[in-house]
């Protein structure tokens, strides 16, 4: 069940054009989530919404789940030099194995972060709310016996419980609790985790959302799913929209 | 870790209600120069508690900062430069955070907190 890297999948991903982050892996634990499909997915849906995420300026970045750090390495470097020292990037895992590797690639690539050892964002909360401009997570999705989650070591960074949600259920709260008023949260999911009902009980607490990115998995049998997920403010036509339905 | 991360750090241990802010026990510090940067420090002194982060520069050995901030101090580079240094520049490398309810001791290793709570604290 666990989730294999494809080399051909990054080969196609080298080829192409737009993709500025080239992350070099500094470090490795046996213990750690490597890069893989998944994370590949999300980089390039926050590469393909490079534009948006230049405008929107965001101050303060949060990653929970950093795993081997290639996701928010990509996110600094995708936000680019330009704002140099203008955003305040910052990493969790629950793995600590993870969040050493994600230091190494952090600092190869020049970019300051800082990264706490916790659960999903536990001691963040209080003090991070309401100030997180994006959010990028890749959730441990897939569907596993609930024993597994939050396991020692690699297992966490993969096991999502009864339909890869009990991860995902826990940090969809904690994602509304500590973005800011015009916060986004990029995740990923899998058809199995239904990302359309995500997006509904996200809409009924003012979210937009929106399909950043799909493919299919290895497998076919389903697919990935770069989401975003934004404060309805951004839409302010949704919102209208919305409320003469209700 | 930099104090603005330690600005941002609360006690989780189930049943605190005054877990901010963490006390720091310095055991290694390590300053590391950045680019210095106006706009992203006016925005950050909106959103940094002032007190816990005098408290936890001194605990640092940086006794620079004024004890209050007034609207007009984001006008003088001095004050921007001083603040810059605190809140980006210090570096807990070693050390620990301490619950100032309960005295429980986060570590602090190669400039991470270990944020983890044990079974019973959960």
């Amino acid at each position: 069940m666990s989730r294999h890297s494809s080399l051909e999948f990054r080969e196609d991903i080298r080829k192409m054009p737009y993709r500025t982050a080239q992350i070099r892996l500094v470090a490795s634990h046996p213990e750690v989530y490597e890069p893989c499909d998944d994370s590949f997915l999300l980089v390039d849906a926050l590469l393909s919404d490079q534009a948006n995420l230049l405008h929107h300026q965001p101050r303060v970045c949060v990653e929970v789940g950093c795993g081997s750090g290639y996701v928010i390495t990509s996110l600094a470097l995708i936000l680019g030099k330009q704002e140099s020292g203008g955003v305040y990037y910052m990493a969790t895992d629950i793995n600590p194995h993870a969040v050493s590797v994600a230091r190494e690639t952090l600092n190869a690539h020049g970019i300051d972060a800082d990264l706490v050892i916790t659960d999903v964002a536990s001691g963040l909360d209080k003090r991070l709310e309401k100030l997180v401009d994006v959010m990028v997570v890749n959730p441990p999705y897939v569907p596993t016996p609930e024993e597994e989650v939050g396991c020692d070591g690699i297992t966490a960074s993969w096991a999502g419980g009864e339909d890869g949600r009990s991860v995902i259920d826990k940090i969809l709260p904690v994602a509304d609790k500590l973005l800011s008023d015009r916060g986004w949260l990029y995740m990923v999911t899998l058809t199995a985790n239904n990302p359309s009902e995500i997006c509904l009980q996200m809409r009924r607490k003012g979210y937009a959302s929106r399909i950043v990115l799909q493919r299919s998995t290895e497998d076919g049998q389903g697919s990935m799913i770069g989401s975003l997920l934004s404060q309805f403010p951004r839409f302010p036509f949704l919102t209208h929209g919305d409320s003469k339905k209700n | 870790m930099r104090l603005l991360t330690h600005n941002m750090l609360s006690s989780n241990i189930k049943g605190v209600t005054n877990g901010f802010p963490l006390a720091l026990e310095v055991t290694k510090l390590v300053t590391k120069p950045v680019d210095f940067n106006p706009d992203f420090l006016k925005n950050m002194l909106l959103k940094v508690e002032w007190k816990a982060l005098v408290e936890a520069s001194r605990a640092m050995g940086y006794a620079e900062l004024p004890e209050q901030t007034e609207p007009s101090m984001v006008e003088s580079e001095e004050f921007l430069r001083k603040f810059h240094h605190a809140l980006l520049e210090l570096h807990l490398e070693e050390g620990s955070l301490v619950c100032p309810q309960t005295g429980r001791k986060f570590p602090v290793c190669k400039g991470i907190p270990n944020m983890l709570l044990h079974e019973d604290e959960v």
